[in-house]
């Protein structure tokens, strides 16, 4: 039984970094209905930045680590306003294709530019935050673990609150319902788009830095895995669904972590991950909370 | 036909010879690869050293063969794939005449089968499993081999840790950590000890929670892991978060700076095995130590390090022997080295080209790398 529940935790702090990617995914999918493949790039950046600054501040201190988190959080809703100028917004209103393509192009430009700047050594990732280890009924807690469940449930609230309660979400939702009628009522589709990449860029950013709080190596292509099982988080809870997003990062740790447990399954356990979202979108195709005639953002 | 044969040939031979008196100025060419950027970085970058020292006290004190020696190196960026286009570019563009390296056995494994065909001697430097010399007789290496290791580390685990029940985490897509896992599975059985969980991971992978909380609830007292350092340095640290308090040891992958850099505080007293200790008293050894230290700002040379230097002066003495850089003399000289005195011991090539010495025990102390005995299984 402890260890069932080591695993769940073990499997919900994991999740929990893939819902904070996939988030980023799925808002921007909504909104321009498009798969941003530079996300997880983003996220490696937001990583990087954290670890300059964290060099700036002292180790374990609350302050010292929510200042790292903010300020990777700003760099990277930045270099996402950047990149969607740069590269996206002259392709908008062309094929589908052609965007993704460029999507790539972004990534790999990121990747590359990353091992040009940074080396494409692993460094070690300094502990931000005090770090302690709370046992409760046996099960292990390390505080890094909690202040990823805890940063990732604050910042999916605030999300919600951002897109259901404030005017620019009412704006994002209205764009992605229809950006031509959106327009017509007086709605600025570039501020709208800009805001949406800083938004999804930031919360890249975040996941990159609680990552690295709980994985300590970081470089340049340390993005590529996970951001692929963001993804597929996203698609698994319904792209475009942000509750879906969460949903499906949280499944997709908990099953992860079961399947490695056990030491025969281990090896599969991509394989595994990728037969459950063939099988549940056999049966959903629009995944686990998505649905066809939705709002969505 | 037989006219233009006639004609072409005396043309071909004084090309050919006219290559050769030009080549006897030039210097030999010896190629180099390995990681040195990417995810094993440290195990390139050491043993480049090494390397780098041994061709500046060739050169320095004459050369080999009466010429100088030019190393030529090429980086793999510990990516899969890369080797075997570096050993094509070698074979085709470089035109060395033998080459050093790979660190890891999955670089040395893709890359020996060209310089096999090409017939280039090739002698490793830290590739450990037995595969990589079995790729053919222009193959060597200067290390001992994952079944000497793995039995070397089940017998410290039962005989100085006193060990009865050990986890193992294997790296599933390492050719050597599998080969490591599966020989101290069975030696460390055999002694009478227990695997109590057998739990694996990919190349490349952060997350080792859910491997070691099933460890943890089967009640291991120790974890051999048999990867590299940058999932070593990860294990420790998750395997200490879940109150993990047990040993946890390693074979030579886990050799480098960064398994301190990453671990910390979680890697403090583990254990792992390697090809030689800069503490070893032997009068070579220090000697290496005082040259490496002067030529490398006062760094202490790790195993990777020493054995890439004895790869190099290896090289060396056996061009000196065969008196030529013909590809097939000196594969023969090196194949006949006996007792060759290095920096770590009497280097003798057996018959399936490896070098076989015994393997020093390390410990984790204060944040250093001390030695803790030799074994020889």
């Amino acid at each position: 039984m402890t260890e069932f529940l080591q695993q769940l935790l073990n499997g919900i702090s994991l999740g929990a970094i893939f819902a904070l990617i996939a988030l980023g995914y799925t808002m921007v999918y909504g909104v321009l209905r498009f798969i941003n493949f530079a996300h997880s790039d983003v996220f490696m950046v937001g990583a990087f930045v954290g670890y300059y600054i964290g060099r700036h501040v002292p180790e374990h201190t609350l302050w010292g680590g929510f200042l790292a988190l903010a300020g990777a959080m700003a760099v990277c809703a930045l270099l996402g306003v950047i990149i969607e100028r740069l590269a996206y917004r002259r392709l908008r209103g062309s094929p589908t294709l052609n965007v993704l393509i460029t999507a790539i192009g972004v990534s790999l430009l990121l990747e590359n530019l990353g091992q040009f700047f940074f080396g494409a050594t692993p460094r070690p990732f300094p502990e931000l935050f005090p770090v302690t280890t709370f046992i409760v009924g046996g099960v292990y807690v390390s505080s890094n673990q909690l202040v990823v469940i805890g940063v990732t449930l604050g910042l999916l609230l605030a999300l919600e609150f951002i897109v259901h309660r404030t005017k620019i979400g009412t704006a994002m939702r209205a764009v992605s319902l229809n950006p031509k009628a959106a327009s017509l009522v007086g709605i600025n589709i570039d501020v709208v788009i800009s805001f949406t990449f800083a938004l999804g860029s930031a919360l890249a950013a975040a996941g990159g830095i609680l990552y690295a709080l709980n994985y300590p190596s970081i470089d340049p292509l340390m993005g590529v895995l996970p951001g692929l099982k963001a993804f597929v988080a996203a698609v698994l809870g319904g792209i475009g669904n942000i509750p879906g997003a969460a949903l499906g990062g949280l499944l997709l740790g908990i099953v992860e972590t079961f399947v490695n447990g056990s030491a025969d399954w281990s090896s599969y356990k991509d394989a595994i991950a990728f037969a459950a979202l063939i099988i549940i979108l056999l049966f959903r195709p629009a995944g686990l909370l998505g649905r066809f005639t939705t709002e969505k953002v | 036909m037989p006219s233009l044969r006639s004609r072409l040939l005396p043309a071909l031979v004084s090309f050919v010879c006219g290559a050769a008196a030009l080549a006897a100025d030039d210097p030999i060419r010896i190629g180099e690869y390995g990681a040195f950027t990417g995810k094993d970085a440290d195990f390139g970058i050491a043993a480049r050293k090494g390397v780098i020292l041994a061709f500046e006290e060739a050169n320095a004190t004459g050369g080999v063969l009466g010429r100088k020696v030019e190393l030529l190196v090429e980086d793999n960026q510990s990516k899969q794939g890369e080797s075997a286009t570096i050993a094509k570019k070698f074979v085709s563009r470089d035109k060395v005449v033998a080459v050093l390296g790979g660190n890891l056995s999955n670089h040395s494994l893709e890359a020996a089968p060209v310089f096999q065909n090409a017939k280039i001697p090739m002698v490793a430097i830290t590739s450990t499993n037995p595969r990589v010399t079995e790729m053919g007789d222009y193959i060597f290496r200067v290390c001992f081999i994952d079944p000497f290791q793995g039995a070397a580390l089940a017998k410290f685990a039962k005989d100085t840790l006193k060990l009865q029940r050990v986890a193992v985490i294997t790296s599933v897509n390492n050719a050597y950590s599998v080969g490591l896992s599966k020989v101290f599975r069975e030696k460390f059985t055999a002694a009478g000890g227990v695997i109590v969980a057998d739990q694996k991971h990919n190349e490349g992978d952060k997350d080792f929670r859910a491997q070691l909380t099933a460890i943890k609830a089967a009640g291991a007292q120790a974890i051999l892991h048999s990867g590299n350092y940058t999932e070593g340095a990860l294990i420790c640290r998750q395997a200490r978060g879940l109150g993990f308090t047990g040993p946890l040891f390693g074979g030579d992958a886990w050799e480098g700076p960064e398994l301190v850099a990453i671990g910390g505080a979680a890697v403090e007293g583990t254990y792992y095995s390697t090809h030689a200790s800069a503490e070893s008293a032997t009068p070579a050894m220090q000697g290496f130590v005082k040259r490496y230290r002067a030529r490398w700002d006062g760094e202490i040379p790790n195993a990777t390090t020493t054995l890439g230097y004895e790869a190099a002066l290896l090289l060396f003495d056996a061009l000196k022997r065969a008196g030529t850089t013909e590809s097939k003399a000196l594969r023969d000289a090196l194949a006949a080295t006996k007792d060759f005195p290095g920096v770590t011991g009497g280097i003798t090539i057996d018959a399936q080209r490896n070098a076989s010495k015994p393997a020093m025990i390390v410990v984790v102390q204060d944040g250093k790398f001390k030695f803790v005995e030799a074994v020889q299984p």
